[in-house]
């Protein structure tokens, strides 16, 4: 199981990194971050990249700040960044929650979570996370900027808005205000496995009532996306049970789930109303 | 066809100059192109963990790098743990607690717990139940490695604590 | 561990292989390397079944640094790959070729072999291969009608008949009858180590090396001198560091006799290390069976008879394990129980899978499965307790030894000692058994899907005939224990260096265990069948016990005392009761007993034995495993939230190696009962290729095991009483899980399948809403 060849490009800068990937894209070239989804996929030749773009020197591509109401997140940002809050208030506390699910320790280590977004598994805890909270990803190549918000982003199982020539720069998440009540349910086989569903879910509480409520789905489809009408069940409603099954209920019965020889779509869809309802019950507790 | 790259890898603190093309991982530059076998493969993509070693203090899936990107970096490797004749705590461990069977397993086993512990030499049993889940092992069902692995800590704190 | 006391039998001494491995300096076969080597990487078929059209070599050559690529063609003088035991006619046809030649059978199967520089060049060169296929029908199912599979044959290979009394007037007559039909899935030892195999032709000497088999080095050797028409003498086959066997590992595959083969015509050493996905495709499964089984009970739930159909998922070819596991299926289905009246028959069908073999405990976590799910089903019809059936089937203790009319391995089945029922109200005493049903079902009354369950069965392990071993003590002292055995990380060399020990009178770390060579001794069984600790070492402390002999009595006239009253502690002989008086070691006796010495006299010379065992009989281990299981309702997800062993080993050499083998091989029984299974889609592709989809057991899943070790009754069959341990922990596994399971979810015969996945576990509980 080993790569086919390629050629290798280390570049300094963002410039000389779209610069790079202008060049070698058409030939297929691709970025190489942390590796922890590209490198596996290559030892089994499923990609064959004629080009590989290793974006780890660019240190301009290591930042993790806020930038006023928003977390940005640099390309080569590492998931094990995230294990202590970055940020305080919800979404530093949802993020290392979180972080905790994906695959394990030393893979954390090397992975980035820009990277993850770009790749776009199903089961990817970040792009759910980008989905949910409706992230920004910026794009950039020799052309230009651009920002593209999740509810675009995601198009497919591994299918971004990315073009080939576009690298992913970062990804803003929204600072969530204080009083935002968040949960994270996962299901999978194993610890560290890749979730056969999970959702993401956040709420505030205005007037002893549910208000902006955010549900996200994902493992479930194709891509995470927020389902409306799990969040329309909630909107008004006082926080309890019986909101919460409603809000699973709708989720279930919304989505168009994966199917595959191991677990059908019927599995997926009684799965979807289990997480969301765990979920909300854990942003309840 | 691909130029090769020429590059310095600095195992255990001693230099390697090697010659090698792009795609050769880091496991493969570590075992063939520089000797040191202790590193093993058993899965080439990062599942097994059996060819972890620390990059700069932080465990490492060497399958899941490429020689180039490793160079100006401190790489560990098992073959450096002991100090001469004088096991590492946790080598010491592993043996006192029956800790190995095959033993396949065990260096990539022994660089993430010499990591973690580096690190977080406080760390809890269930964060250490975490770190330890990221490894497979076929032979032992892991409870001896799991007490193995609480040995050297509570061993490596004790003996930290008392200079 | 004081040197003086020499004690070595018991004790939880720390292992003599350690000390490398923990260094990272054992010797693995991809650690392995000769100079000029070449690498081996195999073609492998796409297609699980078809006939060969082409095989395009030409591009693969073309390719700088590849010196060879080769196709069935390029082989013709090399036969299919033969049967570990010698030639089995009926079955010779079924046998795997070493490169395809008109036909692939399965997704995986070796098609070309390329020969390169550098293994990812290798890899390229496999990947410029153009095979075209003409595809023929494919056959998934052992359940269905066979399929042709050549010159005039079709894919059942055999039927396999075992059984006694008339079952067919007992079922007429039986107050009540249960059937049931189970199955257990596809799985394999997977170690974490994959294959892997070096081939060096000396043309020197004239001498073939295959470095990195293993477990039965001997067999190997003899097959490959059949197969390739060299004598035994000219192939030295060497046993590497291994990790991990569980019966996979050893067998000869096609890639060992392709750098066998490719070492002697290329004239330089050839490697082959296998991926993993190669390995999860190639390397033998095991595991699939489906059975039809009925039980024809009293009232009182005696089982007055069982009647057995079953269905053993071959794969495409009949390995060299020939008939081995389906046949042992139908001899070890009863277990600990009378069962008076037995019939099984299998249907040894082939199918268009990778080919199956051995894994720990084969034939027996399959039939305990299904004979403990009869337990269950027996129970429930009749409202008793499971363990009531078991109780009163159980053989008991005065009935020993009890022989049955049935055949394991080539031997009728004896169970020579033990009480099962007794190790039955030992565990339940260690459960405190009425205290936890109690709470378990105070906790279901409390909504928690929590239930435990049991699972009673037999071992079998020491299969003989014979074993032997050749002891040399050196001038310093230090002996040399020279075995056939085999090493794949059970802790072999610490448990004979233990036996030798003791015997002798040494401290255990002055004895060299030497393995896995076929040049340093003619015979070897290598090690399966849990057959190592009994044979092996019962030849060992045989030989000991000359060796210690012999000593004596040369020790006798140099001391000026007869040999009785004489001891050997800690390498020194001494008379008993002076342990500071006069001594001679025993290096300096080894250098009395050199030819040229002037006090040899009319002695072999040489302080160095043979030591031999012979057994007519395996001996029959048994145990019990219980679980305790908590389900999820909504995800179909299983926990297993605590797990006990009870097992009686005879005699444990080294009780913390045996745990060490009973709790390693509980996480694969769990692997096999929840998470682990090669699928294949309906083009026969297998679709478990990757570590994400084949799912074994981390530390997370893997609950830590209570192991209730037993000596109560020692083997009569061997001078040290043991009984050998290495896959106790696995036999019950499936069983177990899946009574605690249909208990937690209040099913009774629930679970009919392994493993139980989420998904499929949800089924069963949407089919009950």
């Amino acid at each position: 199981m080993k790569p086919a060849p390629f050629r290798y490009h280390a570049p300094k800068t963002i410039e000389e990194a779209v610069a790079t990937l202008a060049a070698v894209a058409p030939e297929d070239g691709r970025v190489l971050a942390g590796g922890q989804s590209l490198v596996p996929i290559m030892a089994f030749r499923l990609a064959r990249p004629a080009h590989l773009v290793d974006i780890n020197g660019v240190t301009a591509l290591a930042r993790l700040a806020v930038d006023g109401d928003k977390l940005s997140i640099g390309a080569c940002v590492r998931h094990a960044a995230f294990h202590k809050p970055v940020v305080d208030g919800p979404l530093g506390a949802l993020l290392s929650k979180v972080v905790r699910h994906i695959a394990h320790y030393p893979i954390r280590t090397r992975g980035t979570f820009c990277g993850s977004v770009a790749h776009a598994d199903p089961a990817s805890e970040w792009c759910l996370v980008a989905a949910a909270l409706g992230a920004e990803m910026v794009a950039r190549s020799a052309k230009g900027t651009r920002t593209i918000p999740a509810t675009d982003f995601f198009r497919g199982i591994m299918t971004t808005a990315l073009r080939e020539d576009e690298l992913l720069t970062e990804v803003r998440l929204p600072i969530l205000p204080a009083d935002t009540r968040c949960g994270f349910y996962e299901f999978n086989r194993r610890a560290g496995d890749f979730a056969l569903g999970m959702a993401l879910v956040t709420y505030r509480v205005a007037k002893g009532v549910i208000s902006e409520p955010r549900v996200a789905l994902g493992g479930i489809e194709a891509q995470p996306r927020r389902i409306a009408e799990a969040e329309q069940a909630l909107v008004g409603r006082a926080p309890n049970r019986e909101a919460f099954v409603a809000a699973a209920t709708a989720a279930s019965a919304a989505v168009d789930p994966l199917e595959d020889a191991v677990t059908s779509a019927e599995y997926r869809r009684d799965l979807a109303g289990t997480v969301t309802r765990r979920a909300l019950e854990q942003a309840a507790a | 066809m691909t130029e090769k790259c020429e590059l310095t890898l600095t195992i255990n603190g001693r230099r390697h100059d090697i010659r090698i093309d792009p795609r050769r991982t880091l496991v493969d530059a570590i075992r063939d192109d520089c000797g040191q076998t202790g590193t093993h493969i058993g899965c080439e993509h990062g599942v097994c963990g059996a060819c972890t070693i620390l990059l700069d203090g932080e465990p490492v899936r060497s399958c899941l790098m490429f020689a180039v990107q490793a160079e100006g970096r401190a790489i560990r490797t098992v073959e450096g743990l002991a100090k001469g004749d004088v096991l590492h705590p946790l080598q010491q461990a592993f043996i006192d607690n029956h800790g190995l069977q095959c033993g396949f397993c065990t260096p990539g086993f022994l660089m993430l717990a010499t990591g973690v512990l580096e690190r977080e030499p406080d760390i809890s049993d269930e964060d250490l139940l975490d770190v330890l889940s990221s490894n497979l092992c076929r032979c032992t069902g892991y409870a001896n490695i799991i007490k193995a692995v609480h040995a050297a800590r509570d061993q490596m704190k004790a003996s930290s604590g008392a200079r | 561990m004081t040197a003086a006391n020499n004690k070595w039998i018991g004790q939880s001494v720390e292992r003599l292989e350690d000390p490398p491995l923990v260094r990272g300096r054992g010797r693995f076969a991809g650690d392995i390397s000769f100079p000029h080597q070449l690498c081996l990487r195999v073609v492998r078929s796409n297609h699980a079944h078809g006939r060969i059209v082409s095989i395009d070599t030409t591009a693969a050559r073309a390719l700088p640094g590849i010196v060879a690529v080769w196709t069935a063609a390029d082989i013709p003088e090399v036969p299919p790959i033969d049967f570990r035991e010698g030639r089995i006619p009926a079955l010779e046809p079924y046998r795997q070729p070493v490169l395809a030649i008109d036909k692939v059978r399965y997704v995986g199967e070796p098609v070309a072999a390329v020969f390169a520089e550098d293994p990812y060049v290798a890899e390229d060169a496999a990947d410029l291969v153009t095979v075209e296929i003409e595809e023929l029908p494919i056959l998934l199912s052992a359940a269905d009608p066979p399929g042709e599979f050549a010159g005039g044959r079709n894919t059942e290979v055999s039927i396999i008949r075992q059984g006694h009394g008339d079952v067919d007037a007992v079922f007429r007559s039986a107050p009540m009858v249960v059937e049931l039909e189970l199955a257990i899935g596809r799985h394999s030892g997977v170690p974490l180590e994959a294959r892997g195999a070096i081939g060096r032709y000396d043309a020197s000497r004239d001498l073939l090396e295959l470095h990195g088999a293993a477990k039965v080095p001997h067999r190997v050797r003899e097959l490959l001198s059949r197969m390739l028409g060299i004598t035994p003498s000219s192939i030295h086959v060497h046993e590497a560091h291994v990790g991990g066997g569980f019966g996979i590992r050893g067998e000869l595959y096609p890639e060992d006799v392709l750098v066998c083969v490719a070492s002697m015509r290329l004239g330089r050493p050839v490697k082959w290390i296998e991926d993993r996905r190669e390995h999860l495709i190639a390397a033998n499964h095991s595991r699939q069976q489906l059975h039809r089984v009925r039980a024809a009970v009293d009232r009182d739930g005696t089982i007055l008879a069982i009647d057995d159909l079953y269905f053993h998922d071959q794969g495409a070819y009949v390995r060299t394990h020939a008939a081995r596991v389906v046949h042992m299926t139908a001899g070890i289905l009863p277990g600990p129980y009378r069962i008076p009246a037995y019939r099984a028959v299998g249907h040894f069908r082939l199918t268009n899978k990778t080919p199956a073999a051995t894994y720990r405990a084969p034939g027996r976590f399959e039939t305990t499965f299904v004979r403990e799910r009869l337990v269950d089903a027996i129970a429930v019809k009749l409202g008793l307790d499971p363990n009531e059936v078991r109780r009163r089937n159980a053989i008991s203790k005065e009935e020993m030894p009890y022989h049955r009319p049935l055949q394991a391995l080539g031997e009728e089945i004896h169970h020579d000692s033990g009480d099962y029922v007794g190790l039955l109200d030992k565990l339940l005493a260690r459960l405190e058994w009425d205290k936890l049903k109690a709470e378990l079902a105070r906790r279901r009354a409390g909504g928690e899907a929590v239930g435990a369950g049991f699972a009673m069965f037999i071992e079998k392990s020491g299969l003989g005939p014979a074993d032997g071993v050749r002891i040399e003590v050196d001038t310093s002292g230090t002996v040399e224990l020279i075995t056939g055995g085999a090493s794949i990380g059970q802790g072999f060399e610490t448990v004979m260096a233990q036996v030798c020990a003791e015997a002798i009178g040494v401290h255990y770390k002055n004895v060299r265990v030497t393995h896995g060579q076929t040049d340093r001794i003619a015979f070897g069984i290598g090690a399966h069948a849990s057959r190592a600790t009994v044979m092996t070492a019962s030849a060992t402390h045989n030989g000991a016990l000359k060796l210690r002999a012999k000593a004596l009595d040369m020790a006798a006239e140099l001391l000026q005392a007869p040999a009785d009253a004489l001891d050997i502690v800690d390498g020194k002989v001494v008379r008993k009761g002076q342990p500071s008086g006069p001594s001679i070691t025993l290096g300096e006796i080894a250098t009395h007993l050199e030819p040229t010495s002037k006090t040899l006299g009319t002695r072999e010379p040489g302080l160095s034995v043979e030591g031999w065992f012979r057994t007519e009989h395996q001996v029959y281990p048994y145990g019990l495993h219980f679980a305790v299981v908590k389900v999820d309702r909504e995800t179909g997800g299983v926990t297993v939230e605590r797990y006990v062993i009870a097992y009686d080993i005879g005699r444990a050499i080294n009780p913390a190696l045996v745990n060490g083998q009973i709790v390693g091989g509980f996480a694969q029984g769990l692997g096999g009962a929840l998470l682990e299974e090669f699928t294949y889609n309906e083009r026969g592709d297998p679709l478990a290729t990757t570590f994400a989809d084949y799912l074994m057991p981390t530390a997370h899943e893997t609950p830590a095991v209570d192991v209730l070790l037993r000596e109560d009754y020692t083997s009569p069959l061997n001078p040290l009483g043991i009984k050998g341990a290495g896959e106790s922990g696995i036999t019950g596994v499936g069983a177990a899980i899946a009574s605690a399971i249909d208990e937690a979810i209040g099913v009774p015969g629930a679970v009919t399948q392994l493993p139980v996945t989420p998904q499929r576990l949800k089924q069963i509980l949407n089919a009950r809403r």
